[in-house]
């Protein structure tokens, strides 16, 4: 079973049309890259399976349930968590209060002190700066931020948009590795991502999207060695 | 559930250390040491001028924390605050006149028509943002005074009068010093009750909502709900307001609640401090009472009153007493070179945050490599 499948979507924002029948599926387990350039309908992509964008035809599945008309809520509580690009933190709460966000619609006691106990020992930057205001961390510290926040509601597939965007080479490495020792506790990636060198290392698929639909798809290593992706993506 | 995270041991990385004044603000007690203040004043001073003021100050303070929650928690920017202190003033009047009725068996009538305009108000404002709602909400406020205005039932311009005062288990508290000691009781616990509704789940939810919409969304708080809540809740202490405002004067009139009147609430809030209910309740007071200790000026003292604030928001914009006590002065200091080591991942200058929008604060400058394969 395929964790999260779009099959024909098509999203229209007012007159403009963003995906034109996009059709993704990323089973349990992988990190799946979609890459393409600005406008692609990368984003919308993501933002449409997290139902902040509603998709005018087609049909979404996540973990085998329709997910096409759920609510943002909905999406969250089954365990598909998006961490939207631009990081999205918040500035003015501490990290702390950033992670407990993440543990809003977690019910079970005691949850959620168990999971930021876990992500202060995965990421120990944010163990020590808990109680640092969000606003004052450096972009790298705010992306791992911003995954930490997500890893507090278990999720079952995360998705990031971006998670590379205005950081230098040496931390985009980091916060590479961290997505892939997320990905090996057993947590499904859709990683959207305009550096697409970065993401294909790490990736076990990919998909190229252009125009609001996919254009091409392989393993990591087959799309980082063809011809049109180095040409249009990698700049080599 | 969630809130069992260990800072008392951490130290705290950033700011300047807590001086006396604001390890004072920090203090449990103080909401007591308001509340003894509030009590003991008629001791001090009782003549029927100085109850009507302080019961004008006291009732101000519940609109203040009111509006706080949907303002200071919750960020809506709402410029139609009066409107339901009007709702509730107009409740507890016709139903007590119509129906010769205490004026405190008209508490549910009151709630119910303040959810009912929350719910009429809200509904269709909130699905708007910033901007947009604090302009729909001025709307809402004049459209409620102008039904007013213009209504049998409310009596037109000259309103109701002959409101019957509190009367408490046959205790008759109209007069001035009693009515007094009933409203501080009251407020006191709606205050307590609007401090406690702010650090709730739902009052969490509110900061999520207040900080960035889009990602409380994306993290699955139900945005639209979470935002009529604040506005619900809002309305209810307003409603509170109203009454005890129309039990206060016994007369109410559109007049009493046109736009300066939700202007003065809303100046409460932010000069005391948007998110804090102490600063509010100071920013409350002060704003009540600053026309009136600036009395003997005479028509200069509204000048006075005007520069006050002008300076108070160029010297201390984020009010008396923020939400946070502590914010950042400067930014950490980077000791290693650019492009540190692992240890110190993301080696550029650290920009201090300043402003709440300041997503991403640390991407400029050094930290210049979009697409990483230019």
């Amino acid at each position: 079973m395929s964790m999260l499948e779009f099959e024909n979507v098509e999203v229209f924002y007012g007159k403009i049309q963003a995906l034109r029948g996009m059709s993704i599926r990323v089973e349990e387990g992988e990190i799946v890259s979609l890459l393409g350039n600005n406008g692609a309908g990368k984003t919308t992509t993501l933002s449409t399976a997290s139902a902040i964008v509603k998709a005018n035809s087609g049909r979404i599945s996540f973990a085998g349930s329709d997910i096409t008309r759920a609510k943002p809520w909905d999406v969250v509580a089954g365990g598909l968590i998006h961490v939207p690009e631009g990081r999205r933190i918040f500035s003015t709460l501490t990290v702390a209060e950033n992670l407990q966000l993440g543990g809003y619609m977690v019910k079970e006691r005691g949850a959620v002190a168990k999971r930021m106990k876990e992500v202060y020992e995965m990421l120990p930057l944010l163990a020590e700066r808990r109680n640092q205001q969000g606003g004052t961390l450096s972009g790298g510290e705010q992306q791992m931020l911003a995954i930490g926040r997500a890893l507090i509601a278990g999720p079952r597939m995360l998705m990031l948009d971006e998670p590379s965007m205005g950081l230098a080479p040496l931390i985009v490495a980091q916060v590479m590795e961290v997505i892939k020792g997320v990905n090996a506790n057993g947590t499904t990636v859709l990683l959207v991502e305009q550096n697409a060198r970065a993401a294909l290392k790490i990736t076990s698929r990919g998909y190229v999207i252009e125009g609001g639909a996919t254009t091409m798809t392989g393993t990591g290593p087959e799309l980082l060695a063809d011809s049109r992706i180095v040409e249009a993506y990698l700049g080599a | 559930m969630s809130d069992n995270v260990d800072t008392s041991t951490a130290p705290r990385l950033i700011g300047k250390p807590a001086s006396a004044v604001s390890r004072l603000f920090e203090s449990k007690q103080l909401g007591w040491a308001a509340f003894a203040i509030a009590v003991v004043f008629p001791f001090v001073i009782a003549n029927n001028y100085a109850m009507n003021i302080a019961t004008t100050a006291v009732i101000f303070v519940l609109l203040a924390s009111g509006l706080n929650m949907v303002v200071g928690y919750c960020g809506l920017l709402d410029l139609g605050y009066i409107a339901f202190m009007a709702v509730g003033a107009y409740t507890a009047g016709i139903v007590s006149k119509a129906f010769e009725l205490p004026i405190l068996y008209t508490i549910p009538a009151v709630i119910i028509m303040c959810i009912l305009s929350g719910l009429v108000i809200g509904g269709p404002t909130l699905r708007l943002r910033s901007d947009y709602l604090a302009i729909v909400t001025l709307g809402f406020g004049e459209i409620i005074r102008l039904t007013a205005n213009n209504l049998d039932i409310t009596g037109g311009p000259s309103g109701i009068y002959g409101i019957p005062g509190i009367e408490l288990f046959g205790l008759d508290l109209s007069a001035p010093v009693s009515f007094y000691y009933f409203c501080v009781v009251v407020v006191a616990l709606l205050v307590l009750g609007s401090a406690r509704l702010g650090k709730s789940r739902l009052g969490r939810a509110w900061r999520f909502v207040r900080e960035d919409e889009d990602a409380a969304e994306a993290m699955g708080i139900h945005t639209y709900k979470v935002k009529l809540a604040a506005y619900i809740f809002g309305a209810v202490w307003g409603g509170f307001g109203g009454l005890l405002f129309a039990a206060h004067l016994s007369a109410i009139s559109p007049q009493s609640f046109v736009f300066l009147q939700s202007a003065l609430v809303l100046m409460a809030v932010v000069l005391g401090g948007m998110g804090n209910t102490r600063g509010v309740v100071v920013g409350a007071v002060v704003i009540s009472l600053m026309p009136e200790l600036l009395r003997d000026m005479g028509n200069l003292r509204y000048v006075i009153f005007g520069v006050v604030l002008v300076a108070m928001m160029v010297l201390r914009p984020q009010g008396f007493w923020p939400a946070r006590a502590y914010e950042p002065e400067r930014p950490v200091p980077d000791i290693d070179p650019p492009g540190g080591g692992p240890g110190k991942p993301d080696g550029g200058t650290r920009p201090a945050a300043r402003g709440r929008r300041n997503r991403g604060a640390g991407d400029a400058g050094a930290d210049s490599a979009k697409g990483g394969a230019a």
